[in-house]
């Protein structure tokens, strides 16, 4: 599903260039529940920037869904985002002004859906996260833990390839957590590839293959022996 | 792009934006409102001064000037200056023969006199003047006729009133013609009333013609002229008759050929187009102040947007995360601009309207009225509107380029 191979990436600083990812090599197959562990500064933001399609990558190949990712325009990007990925963030990033199942909505209004089925979807989506009640309610009416529920609706919503979580958890507070990562197993379990981004340990140990990164380079790529879920 | 326009979700987008944003979209649209209210007012204030003008100056014949004889103001062939100079009607026939390019020569008299009708009294301007007074300066004629050609003959004593002279010297409904009013004594028959309104000088309460010949006759005038009216025709020059008159006076009456003082002489159609020239200027300096006024406003939404898109930054990032195509967040932004120019600029015509509206209903009527039906034609409301959506369009464009070159990466970076 996302293939990277000798991935490069610097920023320029000043007259300098900053070197953040050296030469990744990383293949994650479909309907993995992958994540990516790491200090500040180790280069896991740039890395799911590149592989979010939010940013260009310097050397290296990287294919998503087969697709080889080079030169692509915003445009372009825009369109394989939209069909391909779905985002949730740390600070959840719903539209302040929209209603839960209007934010819900927003990228198949992107997509191009009309309006009743577009409102059809999105409830349904926000039925599987289970805030169909609250389907009305503005962000600011909503708990840390409701709001980022209705992220992963969105992020759910076109059906994506794989959904891209930036430390989800790292706004919450444990129990929370707890819920949303269960959200995470449970999309994952559907056979959705999850690719999680965090520095907290207790949230990569829910997912079933932890990637270390540090100083831009992996350190481990390992299988989580778990105990099987009941 | 079609879709986009009619598509109900376009405009709750925009709805949504407007009504998180009321403070930006209020200045917004005060802004433009008053730009293009300012131009439709002055518009329609600059076009009330000119039908001001029209109506004083539409009943004379434009290129006209009126001559009448003074005193001469240097000695010639044995004449010592500061002789009295009179108009002969003898004059007339001479100007009608030698001089290129006119179209009436008409000859009048003028005094003041007391008329009585019963115990009701005024003091006019009276008037000795020929038919074709009328041709010069157009008499609006509420009842009856001029004087005619059988009135000069007979030497008629027949008048033709102002509507002001009716107002003071008779009872209200009271049908004027037909009955007399007696002049310095002598009974004249109400023969025609016209509408006041138009200059003519004379009398300060109002107007009373009579036949040229009664006037000579009864006011003991001899072959004189009192002064006359020369019209041009079209094309000729008027200034250059005007000149050639005096000219020819100064000849006829054996004055020294560079004694300007001889013959006065009022050239109408010079001040007229002294007027016009006032006015196309204040026309130019209302287009003027107008448009500025409308960029200044236009600018003023322009950075506006752009306030909003720097404060709307996390928002696009989001959309544009989400799959929106930067040119999807563009013309929202655009679309955004044009719909509040166009709301702005459909308020202000509205309201400068209204204020047209009320200023004919206040001091846009009656003879003393300082604006006469301020209008603003219809074609130039609508070009200023169309240039108020382009102008919109264009400056839209500016928050719109600045919201998509922000790369979504950077936008939505947390604090």
């Amino acid at each position: 599903m996302i293939k990277i191979e000798k991935l490069h990436k610097s920023y320029p600083i000043g007259k300098d260039s900053l070197h953040v990812l050296k030469g990744l090599d990383l293949h994650i197959k479909e309907g993995e529940f992958v994540s990516i562990m790491g200090s500040s500064g180790s280069g896991k933001s740039t890395l799911l920037n590149i592989v979010g399609l939010l940013d260009n990558h310097d050397e290296g190949n990287y294919y998503l869904n087969g697709q080889k990712i080079e030169k692509l325009d915003e445009k372009k990007a825009a369109i394989l985002r939209n069909k391909f990925l779905g985002f949730v963030f740390q600070s959840f990033n719903l539209i302040t002004y929209k209603t839960a199942i209007e934010n819900v909505a927003l990228p198949l209004y992107y997509q191009g859906m009309g309006r009743k089925e577009r409102q059809k979807v999105a409830m349904q989506y926000l039925e599987k996260v289970g805030l169909k009640d609250r389907a009305d309610h503005l962000p600011s009416e909503l708990s840390g833990g409701e709001k980022q529920r209705v992220a992963v609706a969105r992020a759910l919503a076109t059906n994506p390839k794989v959904v891209l979580a930036d430390e989800p958890t790292g706004a919450l507070d444990s129990a929370t957590s707890a819920s949303v990562m269960q959200l995470l197993k449970d999309i994952n379990r559907e056979g959705m590839t999850v690719f999680v981004i965090t520095h907290e340990e207790d949230i990569a140990e829910q997912t079933d293959r932890i990637v270390r990164l540090k100083d831009g380079v992996i350190i481990s790529d390992e299988k989580v022996n778990k105990k099987v879920n009941a | 792009m079609l879709k986009f326009l009619i598509d109900k979700d376009t405009w709750q987008e925009i709805y949504s934006s407007i009504r998180k944003n009321k403070m930006r979209t209020g200045i917004t649209i005060i802004g433009v409102m008053w730009g293009i209210f300012l131009l439709v007012v002055l518009l329609g204030a600059a076009k009330g001064v000119e039908n001001n003008f029209n109506k004083i100056f539409g009943s004379f014949a434009t290129n006209s000037v009126f001559v009448w004889a003074q005193s001469t103001s240097k000695p010639f062939k044995g004449f010592q200056e500061g002789k009295r100079l009179t108009l002969k009607v003898s004059d007339l026939e001479n100007i009608k023969k030698e001089i290129e390019g006119l179209e009436f020569v008409v000859p009048r008299h003028q005094t003041q006199a007391l008329a009585v009708n019963n115990f009701k009294s005024g003091n006019f301007g009276i008037f000795g003047d020929y038919p074709e007074l009328d041709n010069v300066q157009k008499k609006d004629l509420v009842y009856g006729r001029f004087i005619n050609d059988n009135d000069i003959k007979e030497k008629k004593k027949v008048c033709v009133i102002e509507e002001e002279i009716y107002k003071q010297l008779f009872d209200k409904g009271v049908y004027p013609i037909g009955t007399y009013i007696k002049i310095n004594n002598i009974n004249y028959n109400i023969v025609g009333m016209y509408k006041e309104g138009q200059i003519g000088g004379g009398g300060p309460q109002g107007n009373i013609h009579i036949p040229f010949t009664t006037f000579q006759q009864v006011y003991n005038r001899g072959d004189s002229v009192g002064w006359m009216m020369v019209t041009g025709k079209p094309e000729y020059d008027i200034t250059q008759i005007e000149a050639d008159v005096k000219l020819l006076l100064r000849n006829l009456h054996k004055v020294h050929p560079e004694d300007e003082r001889a013959f006065g002489s009022f050239n109408l159609g010079e001040r007229i187009a002294q007027v016009t020239r006032f006015l196309t200027g204040m026309q130019f300096l209302t287009w003027f102040v107008g448009i500025a006024t409308l960029i200044a406003g236009v600018f003023a939404i322009g950075n506006i947007l752009l306030i909003t898109v720097k404060e709307r930054t996390k928002e696009i990032g989001i959309r544009r995360a989400l799959g929106a195509k930067p040119w999807e967040i563009k013309r929202q932004i655009i679309l955004e601009s044009v719909f509040l120019t166009s709301i702005a600029g459909a308020l202000g015509i509205i309201f400068g309207g209204l204020v047209l509206m009320l200023i004919d209903a206040t001091i846009g009527k009656g003879p003393d009225a300082a604006l006469t039906n301020p209008t603003v034609d219809i074609p130039v409301v609508l070009i200023a509107a169309l240039t108020l959506v382009v102008l919109g369009t264009l400056i839209g464009m500016i928050p719109a380029q600045t919201a998509v070159s922000i790369r979504p990466i950077e936008a939505l970076r947390e604090e």
